[in-house]
């Protein structure tokens, strides 16, 4: 795998330890530009890790990580000209609360790209037309709903105009009935825009759908990855098939 | 009864003493107002120097932990003592001749700057790991995040207690009447010497009440806001 070039991401034995817990162990994974590669796995699995990994929140203890030709785990890389490019989207938004929406969206064009306030701005609105909050550009995010703040969290992301998006369970703090319009804008990101992602989720219907790939994640390691129709239809491994009979059990299938 | 009101009380003595205490006292607000805007400003800087990441910022993290530890626990009047009698004597040019008031105000800053500290290391302490990290993730530096997204909310949440302190410090600028500063305090202790009549001390103690109130009643009002918006959020 490492003789020929590596993938527009790629993962070649990837560990991460918290003191002696082994949270990803020796993992490789390979995303080509453009696809969707879902996460799915028990909560405490290592996904959340896995993605923070990517763009270097957590440092990799061992391995090594590709991203768009270049290695991010020599040390050699600059962070936050990495960041730009890779946006991420965590569970809980995470939207700055002293700021207006238009100015969440706005921060990072204005002081990490440089842009003036007209070209941030007018770039902001539109993605806010876009995701259909342009009428909450001024209010602040504790006006809006879950279900809007999320989708203001992926148009501040994508405001950064990333190569890579890294969704970590963006749907699980979200009412059931607002869980839709979250995944309809995601949906249009593969859509429209042929954006690449990797998504953890518990969304399994919503995997099945977007995903080219589908991997499983059980403590820490990748025991089976594959197209959705297989994982989902005719796991190989005992672990799989009793994740998905639970979470099928739980009705999110 | 009467011996008591002569002695606190008396029209006379006030008519002669309040135009002194009045002039002290624009020295104490003088004073207080210099001093605050320095504690907002140093405090700050200290509060950020001790959250610094990384080992190779440790020294600068000790030496925060340092300061702040000794002048939270000197007495301001010790501290004031120390400057006002004994920086005068060391003889170093550009700092051993300056004014009784500069002295003043830099026993206040140092006393005070290490409390208001704490205050803003404990607000920035309350803003959850998760706004810096989405912070970062965006691609603002470290200290873009702290500068956009991490003080701003932290300032916010301590403006009450830091109020607080400052109605210490505008009563604490009393004490710097140790280090020969001719404030309010001085005046009525020199009137009350001379003529054995208090009634100085009440006007002063009134002045400095006055001074007070706005600033406690803000900070309730402040506190109440606050709560208010909180329930509403949480309803
Ligand atoms: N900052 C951290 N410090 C220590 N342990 C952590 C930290 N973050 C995650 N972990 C541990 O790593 C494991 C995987 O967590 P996580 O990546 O969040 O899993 P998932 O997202 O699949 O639920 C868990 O056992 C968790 O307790
Ligand atoms: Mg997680």
């Amino acid at each position: 795998m490492s003789a020929s070039a590596p993938s527009f991401v790629q993962l070649e034995g990837v560990t991460k330890r918290f003191g002696d817990n082994v949270v990803l162990d020796r993992i490789h994974l390979a995303v080509d530009e453009h696809n969707v590669v879902c996460l799915i796995g028990a909560s405490g699995s290592g996904k959340s890790t896995l993605l923070r990994c990517v763009n270097l929140l957590e440092r990799v203890d061992e391995g090594r990580i590709f991203f768009d030709g270049r290695e991010l785990t020599n040390g050699k890389v600059d962070v936050n000209a990495l960041r730009r490019n890779i946006g991420i989207v965590f569970q809980a938004y995470n939207l700055f609360p002293h700021m207006t929406v238009l100015q969440n969206v706005t921060l990072a064009p204005k002081k990490v790209l440089g842009h003036g306030r007209r070209k941030a701005d007018g770039r902001a609105r539109e993605l806010l037309r876009r995701i259909g909050l342009e009428e909450k550009a001024e209010e602040f995010p504790d006006r809006l709903s879950g279900g809007q703040q999320q989708r203001v969290a992926i148009a501040r992301a994508l405001a950064m105009d990333p190569k890579l998006m890294l969704l970590d369970e963006i749907t699980s703090a979200l009412d059931p009935q607002l869980v839709s319009e979250v995944l309809s804008l995601v949906r249009s990101l593969t859509d429209e825009f042929g954006m690449t992602m990797i998504i953890a989720t518990h969304e399994m219907s919503f995997a099945r759908e977007v995903a080219d790939r589908v991997c499983f994640l059980d403590a820490g390691v990748i025991l089976e990855e594959g197209p959705p129709a297989q994982i989902f239809s005719s796991p190989k491994q005992a672990r799989t098939q009793e994740f998905l009979a639970r979470v099928l059990a739980a009705g999110r299938l | 009864m009467h011996r008591f009101l002569e002695a606190f009380f008396s029209p006379h003595a006030f008519r002669q003493v309040f135009p002194d205490v009045w002039n002290g006292f624009q020295t104490n607000i003088r004073m207080m107002v210099v001093a605050e805007l320095l504690v907002l400003a140093f405090a700050l800087a200290i509060a950020v120097v001790r959250g610094l990441p990384g080992r190779g910022a440790w020294p600068l993290r000790a030496l925060a932990v340092v300061y702040t530890d000794t002048f939270r626990g000197t007495p301001l009047i010790l501290v004031a003592l120390m400057i006002g009698l004994g920086i005068p004597g060391l003889g170093i040019k550009g700092v051993s001749d300056r004014s009784n008031f500069v002295y003043g105000v830099a026993a206040l800053t140092l006393v005070y700057t290490a409390y208001v500290t704490e205050v803003y290391r404990a607000g920035i302490e309350s803003v959850h790991g998760s706004q810096r990290m989405a912070a970062r993730s965006l691609g603002l530096s470290y200290a873009q995040a702290l500068r956009y997204v991490v003080l701003p909310q932290a300032v916010r949440r301590v403006i009450p207690p830091l109020l607080n302190d400052f109605v210490g410090l505008q009563k604490d600028t009393a004490i710097i009447s140790v280090a020969g500063v001719t404030e309010a305090t001085i005046q009525a202790t020199n009137f009350s010497s001379s003529y054995f009549n208090f009634t100085g001390f009440v006007v002063a103690g009134v002045l400095f009440i006055f001074l007070t109130i706005p600033l406690a009643r803000f900070t309730d009002h402040l506190i109440r806001e606050r709560e208010l918006r909180e329930r509403a959020q949480a309803v």
